[in-house]
């Protein structure tokens, strides 16, 4: 074999293995897809949003309580969450662009975004559940917001960032004062783009487990206090796939099923407009 | 640079409000870091910060404990998972990057960043019910067979195949990092200029010469970082690994044993802790994991950014 001959034959192996790796990763893509979707979706009946959850062998039980826990813990952490995420990032692309402390808190949220959310938990628990002697939805709620905060405030700052500085000067040469332009003009211009990290964001926290298992703990019954336990489809899995019931095992692949396919159809829509937005 | 008389009193007060707002980050890193040195304060006392570390013991009922047990299990599961999931994602960027043909790019960075997406609570009940079982009866037994009968390296697979130990965990990990890996890889591939590779090619250069010679070298900061950070968030994963690694507190030689991680030791255990020194040492885990990994995703971070600016040069 001569050199070139070896050199064609090397290239050819190297590449292969690529097209294998990449292969390789599809497979768990579509497998761990098609299981959640194979046994998530003959598990789904209407009982299953329409009824509470009953003991273990009594038939008809569903997961009502922790379909509506999870959309208020989520609901109460955007509503928290992503007004600090926003008029953080502003700071950090407006009124602070380009100092050195912008530098830095930007780097922290960063660092923050992958901070394991398990620790989250604990600080919650420490400041929000022990002090008041029980677990509450509130705990939960704020846990999730810590989470969301950092990934909302860098979006907002890369979209701001985005924005031609000479459209902010068109409106300080109308007299304008800073706050104004940014909330009449700079936000209108990044607003898909704030969008869609909040859209992310909610998707980021719409699937977190760990941050909620000593904060919001879990509740077998319908609850819509959040100044107690209140249960959600996260921990919910988690309590149902570890315990020793069949029935429990349905319902927490029914759950997951439902999970997965918010989370994924939250961030294809997120992907999908930074796509027709920013092409 | 916004260079604007600050004369106007509501503009003032916005600009009071968002900078309250971005501080909130300093208050949660400052926060937390309080929070959990406060809490663990007696276990620190009682134990010692080496003694901790370095103690295999853990038990609730003589009130003896110690980090050991657990940190090993957070290391081999989080070393198997990278060396499982490094190579594949750098292989995946290639084939996205390099080889794919334009109309299969899109739609592969898009799955891949799927996998991304999915909750990790998903991939650690699909770890307990369908992949444990497919390492019990398959994987486990014929690994045994194989290299389990080498000297030595043998020794990593003895024991009853249970699905329910390092291995599965680890497995499951590396699944739920290739995608983090895979795409900053593919980023940094793409920052490589178009006119360097070209220049390669046209003196007679393979596509595998290219990739090797020119576009590694270029990216290997941000691969680096794309590295650290996969760790960081290796270290840190919780639900993916606690179905399936059986929170037994021991060190183990066989990958086939139950352990223990700090995720999964504070996941499962926070809640019953009945004890005030017992609390206080998962406090003490909880602090010894977030220093660790914010260590790891500082240094991931310092590597993106140096790799950032040096494309932008």
């Amino acid at each position: 074999m001569n050199a070139e001959k070896k050199r064609k034959v090397e290239s050819f192996l190297a590449l292969l293995m690529s097209t294998m790796a990449a292969a390789f990763g599809l497979f768990w893509l579509v497998f761990i897809l098609g299981d959640v979707l194979a046994h998530g979706i003959g598990a789904i009946t209407p009982g299953l949003f329409l009824n509470d959850p009953t003991p273990p062998g009594v038939e008809g039980g569903g997961l009502k309580n922790a379909f509506v826990g999870q959309v208020l813990i989520t609901l109460m952490a955007t509503f928290i969450g992503v007004p600090l995420g926003i008029l953080g990032g502003t700071f950090l692309a407006e009124y602070a662009r380009g100092t050195k402390t912008a530098h830095v808190i930007s780097i922290l949220a960063d660092i923050m975004v992958s901070v394991p959310s398990i620790v989250v938990g604990t600080f919650i628990y420490a400041i929000l559940v022990r002090p008041v002697g029980h677990f509450n939805g509130w705990a939960g709620a704020v846990a999730l917001a810590v989470i969301m905060i950092p990934v909302v405030l860098r979006t907002t700052e890369d979209m701001l960032s985005l924005v031609p500085w000479t459209i902010r000067e068109a409106a300080f040469a109308l007299g304008a004062p800073y706050y104004k332009v940014i909330i009449q003009v700079v936000y209108r211009g990044a607003a898909t783009g704030i969008l869609t990290g909040i859209i992310l964001s909610i998707a980021r926290v719409a699937g977190e487990t760990a941050p909620l298992l000593f904060t919001s703990f879990n509740n077998s019954f319908f609850s819509v206090n959040m100044n107690g336990p209140i249960s959600s489809l996260t921990v919910t899995i988690f309590q149902y796939a570890m315990g020793p019931y069949d029935e429990w095992h349905a319902q927490a692949w029914a759950a997951a099923f439902i999970i997965t396919i918010i989370v994924l159809a939250l961030t294809i829509t997120g992907r999908m407009i930074i796509k027709w937005r920013y092409k | 640079m916004p260079i604007i008389q600050r004369k106007n009193a509501a503009d003032f007060s916005f600009s009071l409000i968002t900078a309250a707002a971005s501080f909130t980050i300093v208050l949660m890193i400052g926060g937390i870091l309080a929070v959990l040195v406060r809490e663990s304060g007696p276990a620190i006392e009682k134990f010692g910060v080496i003694g901790f570390l370095t103690s295999t013991d853990w038990n609730p009922v003589t009130k003896s404990f110690g980090a050991a047990t657990t940190i090993f299990g957070t290391l081999v599961t989080t070393a198997i998972a990278l060396s499982i999931a490094v190579p594949t994602a750098v292989g995946i960027a290639i084939f996205v990057t390099e080889i794919a043909p334009n109309f299969l790019k899109g739609p592969i960075g898009i799955a891949i960043e799927l996998l991304a997406a999915i909750p990790s609570i998903i991939y650690g009940m699909w770890g307990l019910f369908t992949l444990a079982p497919i390492m019990t009866k398959y994987v486990e037994p014929a690994l045994q067979h194989s290299i389990g009968k080498v000297p030595v390296v043998g020794s990593l697979f003895q024991g009853t195949p249970m699905g329910i130990d390092l291995l599965t965990a680890s497995v499951i990990l590396s699944i739920m990092i290739i995608p983090f890996t895979a795409s900053i890889s593919r980023d940094s591939f793409n920052l490589t200029p178009s006119v360097v590779k070209e220049s390669a090619y046209a003196i007679g250069a393979t596509k595998w010469e290219v990739v090797k010679n020119v576009v590694l070298p270029y990216s290997k900061l941000g691969v680096f970082g794309g590295v650290a950070l996969s760790l960081g968030r290796a270290l840190g994963e919780t639900m993916a690994v606690a179905f399936v690694l059986g929170n037994n507190h021991q060190i183990t030689s066989s990958l086939l044993d139950a352990a223990a991680t700090i995720t999964v030791t504070l996941a499962n255990e926070f809640t019953e802790a009945d004890s005030d020194i017992y609390l206080s040492s998962l406090f003490y885990l909880a602090l010894v994991l977030f220093v660790l990994s914010f260590v790891i995703l500082a240094v991931a971070k310092f590597f993106l950014l140096r790799a950032g600016r040096r494309y932008s040069r």
